[in-house]
């Protein structure tokens, strides 16, 4: 079994040469890329460009759709995430995941956050009431949970929600969070919330984004990478893209002079 | 703190250095003219090297957060009005420096004497015009839109005695001929400070438009002639 979790230190997360289909559908066409550590980089461009299932490849969650197949490599440092001896399990928990509808259990707001090491088999109280104000407070909403964490999560606001799926993903200390469209759903000043909060995992995490939102790209990622139509048209630091992209069909996406 | 916060903070410093800095050229360019310090003038020149890169920095910074970020209201004024200040801070540390070059390639033979500078009201004239930057600089940094209006009272001062500069030079050149060129250095000289104040008053116009949203542009100047009416 491939140790990802020490490895990951390191991490660089890095697509080589990687296509990907659905059936007949060539989603990707020839990625390359690599992410850097401690950043926030966004994944931007029209619907059906194949950012989200960049993104899913990088924890293996287009495992359960048949008809996908993939080619090339997606290493964590060095690693190829798709060798046999790889833990699936390991990884989803060294590379987290928050999706565009907030997705909590039907379970408390305490429960929803410890579930991640309980089924790791950690029991002990006092290490998983530690770890559960640990990570609701890293995701910003322990102030507003922290009287009541026996309450269904499923009373909460949409924002509210979403946080306590990001704390949920915290819990079990990732290294590497995934993020696709997290605010889509949210109304603004939600989507404020979960901004700021990307601002301030960044220190610790490594943040990859998918948003369909380019303003949001500008405002929360270091780099970005421009999709469209399955291939990486570019791929640079966010206030280049912004102010001087090198591809005119980059140019034009920003610039709303698409279609 | 998010980015764009972060972004704004930081130009917030930038323009304020790039502010210290050129105030502190005209002091210097101020005390060089008086017994024409060389030394004095390549520290103007010095930092006017600083101040074209800042110029470049904040320009860009500019750019940046109006791509990235799209800020609005507030923000968005504050932006503009960095984006106008730059190039007017740039233009009075071209004053300086210009006059820091009179200085240094010996254009100027020997300091002026202090009845020419009297008689010019040279003190009195450079003071106005440092005191307007200052002013000017103060009102941005603290958002104090009263104190931009004391710069478009002094500037009538600074253009009252600039008024009288070209009757006062040419008696003194027709006093002393062999001086004419040292006196056509002094009005050109003059000319510079005067331009400073203009700088200095869209500096000030500037503020009130960041912080009260208001364009009095071109309305200044019928402002000033209602004062003098």
């Amino acid at each position: 079994m491939v140790e990802i979790k020490e490895e990951i230190d390191k991490h660089i997360l890095e697509a080589i040469n990687v296509h990907a289909y659905y059936g007949d559908k060539h989603a990707l066409d020839d990625i390359n890329l690599k992410i850097i550590k401690n950043t926030v980089t966004a994944f931007i461009g029209p619907s059906g460009c194949g950012k989200s299932t960049l993104l899913r490849m990088f924890n293996r969650m287009n495992d359960y759709i048949d008809l996908f197949k993939k080619q090339g490599s997606i290493l964590i440092n060095e690693k190829d995430i798709y060798d046999p001896g790889v833990s699936v399990e390991d990884l989803r928990k060294n590379i987290g995941m928050v999706f565009q509808k907030p997705n909590p259990f039907p379970k408390s707001i305490y429960d929803n956050v410890a579930y991640g090491l309980v089924i790791q088999g950690i029991k002990k109280k006092s290490i998983l009431d530690e770890a559960v104000e640990k990570s609701l407070k890293q995701a910003a909403i322990w102030d507003e949970v922290k009287d009541d964490l026996k309450k269904s999560a499923l009373a909460l606001s949409g924002g509210q929600q979403q946080r306590v799926c990001i704390a949920r993903t915290l819990a079990v200390e990732p290294k590497i969070i995934l993020m696709d469209e997290p605010a889509s759903a949210l109304d603004p000043i939600s989507t404020n919330k979960i901004e700021d909060l990307i601002f301030k995992l960044k220190d610790k995490y490594t943040i990859v984004i998918v948003t369909h939102n380019m303003q949001q790209a500008g405002r929360v990622s270091d780099k970005t990478a421009f999709f469209y139509l399955g291939k990486l048209i570019e791929f640079k630091k966010t206030k280049t893209i912004f102010t001087n992209p090198s591809e005119e069909l980059t140019e034009r996406y920003i610039t709303g002079r698409f279609g | 703190m998010n980015n764009q916060a972060l972004a704004i903070q930081s130009l917030r410093y930038e323009i304020t250095e790039m502010m210290q800095m050129v105030l502190t050229q005209l002091n210097k360019a101020h005390d060089a003219l008086l017994t024409m310090d060389k030394e004095l003038a390549n520290e103007i020149i010095s930092i006017e090297k600083k101040v074209n890169a800042m110029d470049i920095n904040i320009d860009k910074a500019c750019e940046n957060i109006l791509a990235l970020y799209n800020p609005l209201a507030m923000d968005l004024r504050f932006v503009l009005a960095v984006l106008s200040i730059n190039k007017e801070l740039e233009r009075i540390g071209d004053n300086a420096e210009g006059i820091a070059k009179y200085i240094l390639n010996g254009d100027i033979t020997s300091p002026f004497s202090n009845e020419v500078l009297l008689e010019i009201e040279f003190k009195s004239m450079f003071e106005t015009g440092i005191s307007m930057v200052d002013d000017a600089i103060y009102s941005f940094v603290n958002e104090d839109t009263k104190i931009a209006k004391w710069v478009f009272g002094k500037d009538i001062t600074l253009n009252q005695i600039n008024e009288k500069c070209p009757k006062v030079l040419t008696k003194l050149i027709q006093e002393d001929p062999s001086q004419t060129s040292k006196y056509l250095y002094l009005f050109s000289i003059i000319k510079k400070l005067e331009r400073v104040g203009d700088m200095a008053k869209n500096i000030a116009e500037e503020t009130i438009f960041f912080v009260d949203a208001k364009i009095i542009r071109h309305k200044v100047d019928k402002y000033n002639e209602k004062k003098k009416g």
